[in-house]
């Protein structure tokens, strides 16, 4: 079974500050970590490994510094790692994205693309689905657990706003997976020893014979004609005051004049 | 894998306002109403027309629910293989008929549903895909949509656009817009798209659901939402929220921190990793205020934070602060409210 999992290195959002003057993002003050929802596909797809036999990839389109972050998968179990890092690149949207990571996907051949269930930098959760379409296979998204597997086909439980759709199909597929799919490892001594050591591949967009026009910031559909912070002004919130029994007496008002109380 | 071919394209072909109307099992998702009243005002500005689809089976007369919300048209694909969501088939068949119609804008819910085959359309129609929006603007000159959503777990906004592309294409946030007040007198076309054989094939299939049983009122879905955070110390001590949520008729939420320590369940988590709420009263108590909390409760109507501490940033959102212990100011509350 070859396994392929997607990573994204992200700005660290607990540690993120926004220029309040020019709308962006302090990107040098954020640092970077592994997209959290990226760890529990790596999990599952080492999971699967252990199951069905077969090698993990971990692919992550991103700059030379993304390497460490392969390096923690490899840390996990991950057999190889590969770095799609091209100046072309630069600035894709998911549309853009997709196509690239569907290219690199083709290159190595895969039974079950996996992905997190979405970045938490843009929130986006379309890389996934946007992979497998370009690639024309089947994507079932939102994965909480896998129920069978063989080589041929999977049956899985998708966790959906009113409850949990069971769905199956056939292989190759590309999954979405959610927090609750498993308890990601920690690296294994062995592992952290053989990641030290570890050169990911590095790919450019010519390897992966990928056509210009379809990635990079200017073929991306997508454009951001602005940005702003969306911290609310402080000090805007009226203060209630008193004793507790003095500031449930005014917050009740408050409330009756909004209509929430009677 | 084939590159697409952009020889044949003129932005000037496409015309008119989509909404896609989510149903399960029948029942349509209150977003697709949104949607439709949002929608309507962007078609009215444009000078063009509003259209719902509608795709599933045996939901054919769920049309003039959409006409009477707004829709000058619903594009219905009714047919057995569209009984379950699928999404391949719900892709190809969106695919098929925007190919036929050409429409300038499809939105949809930001929803399980939604998010999981718009991306699909998006590649399919070679059009660009904004996620999760809160607002949509126009720019007359150029018909550009717009498109506003929060990033970076809501520490961000930005305006998003795709000027060399159509259909413009978002999957928009649940209860941001407002529903139109129905009219059941308004007249529409339904329209019945012949699809592509082609479009009707794929290879997953589903197998089963099980629904979610909610013993509590759903987050999501309510109008009130209190929270307790870290401060609350104690699941023992979330009584004090789920009284107070019983006492304004509201639900119970949660930050992060109190899910972990095991207070309450995942299922009430607000949040980043937990659920989007936007209700019209949310009341955060012993919640510091996270960027990852905020992004899930921001576009709340009225905030209201109970916190010790005044540098709190939860204060930074809130319309009223009350700086104090919430073990007095809870009970106290609830008691006032029960008067
Ligand atoms: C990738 C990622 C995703 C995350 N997703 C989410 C998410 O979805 N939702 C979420 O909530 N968090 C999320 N977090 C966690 C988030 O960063 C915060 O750790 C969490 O929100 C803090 O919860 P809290 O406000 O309850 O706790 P704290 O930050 O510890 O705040 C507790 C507050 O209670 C106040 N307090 C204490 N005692 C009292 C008292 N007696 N009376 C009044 N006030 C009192 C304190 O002053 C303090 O402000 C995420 C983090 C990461 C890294
Ligand atoms: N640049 C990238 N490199 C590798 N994987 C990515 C990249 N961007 C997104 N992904 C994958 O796609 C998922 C969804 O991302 P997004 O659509 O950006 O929310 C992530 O959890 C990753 O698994």
């Amino acid at each position: 079974m070859k396994l392929v999992v997607f990573i994204k290195q992200v700005p660290d959002t607990t540690n993120i500050k926004v220029d309040p003057e020019t709308g962006t993002l302090k990107r040098e003050t954020a640092g970077t970590v592994m997209n959290p929802f990226d760890m529990y596909a790596i999990e599952e797809a080492l999971r699967l490994k252990e199951k069905l036999g077969g090698t993990v990839t971990v692919v992550t389109m991103g700059p030379p510094m993304a390497k460490d972050m392969l390096r923690i998968s490899i840390g996990m179990g991950a057999d190889e790692a590969v770095l799609l890092s091209d100046r072309l690149l630069a600035g894709s949207d998911t549309w853009a994205t997709s196509y690239a990571l569907a290219k690199a996907a083709e290159k190595l051949g895969f039974d079950i693309m996996l992905f997190g269930k979405q970045a938490v930098d843009g929130d986006t959760a379309q890389v996934g689905p946007s992979a497998a379409q370009y690639l024309n296979i089947p994507s079932l998204t939102w994965v909480k657990k896998i129920r069978e597997v063989s080589d041929k086909e999977i049956t899985v439980e998708r966790m959906m706003d009113d409850g949990v759709d069971i769905v199956k199909s056939s292989l190759p597929v590309a999954l979405t997976v959610v927090k609750e799919i498993n308890e990601p490892r920690l690296e294994s001594l062995k592992g952290k020893m053989r990641a030290k050591k570890y050169e990911p591949a590095v790919w450019t967009l010519a390897d992966i014979n990928g056509n210009e026009q379809m990635v990079g910031v200017k073929n991306s559909p997508t454009r951001v004609a602005k940005s702003w912070s969306a911290q609310r002004e402080a000090g805007k919130a009226e203060m209630i005051d008193g004793d507790a029994a003095a500031m449930a007496e005014k917050l009740f008002t408050r409330l009756k004049e909004l209509g929430f109380a009677k | 894998m084939a590159d697409f071919n952009r020889d044949n394209f003129k932005k000037e072909d496409f015309k008119g306002v989509w909404v896609f109307a989510e149903q399960r099992r029948g029942h349509l998702h209150n977003v697709g109403f949104e949607l439709l009243g949002k929608g309507r005002e962007l078609a009215d500005q444009l000078g063009c027309e509003l259209a719902a689809v509608l795709i599933g089976s045996g939901i054919k007369a769920k049309a003039a629910d959409l006409i009477a919300a707004g829709a000058d048209k619903v594009y219905v694909v009714d047919t057995p293989e569209l009984l379950n969501f699928n999404d391949e088939l719900y892709a190809n068949v969106l695919a098929d008929i925007a190919e036929q119609f050409k429409p300038e804008i499809i939105l949809t819910g930001a929803t399980a549903v939604g998010r999981a085959f718009f991306p699909r359309v998006s590649i399919k129609l070679n059009a660009g895909l904004t996620a999760d929006c809160t607002a949509f603007e126009l720019d007359m000159t150029t018909r550009n949509l717009y498109q506003i959503r929060p990033a970076f777990g809501g520490s961000l906004m930005a305006k998003i656009m795709t000027p060399e592309r159509r259909p413009q294409m978002s999957p928009a946030r649940y209860k941001v817009f407002k529903r139109l007040v129905v009219d059941p007198a308004k007249k529409g076309e339904i329209i019945e798209p012949k699809i592509k054989e082609d479009s009707l094939k794929g290879r997953q299939a589903f197998v089963d659901f099980i629904e979610e049983v909610e013993t509590t009122i759903n987050i999501s879905e309510a109008d009130i939402v209190v929270s307790g955070g870290r401060g609350m110390g104690s699941g023992d001590n979330f009584k004090l929220i789920r009284e107070l949520a019983q006492a304004l008729n509201g639900a119970v939420g949660a930050s992060r921190a109190a899910v972990d320590s095991g207070w309450i369940p995942y299922s009430h988590q607000v949040g980043q990793t937990g659920k989007t709420v936007s209700p019209k009263l949310y009341v955060a108590c012993g919640i510091s205020g996270s960027v990852q909390h905020l992004a899930g409760m921001q576009s709340s109507d009225i905030i209201v934070a109970i916190n010790k501490d005044p540098e709190a940033p939860i204060f930074g959102v809130a319309k009223f602060g009350l700086v104090g212990d919430l073990f007095e100011i809870l009970p106290a509350l609830t008691a006032r409210l029960k008067k």
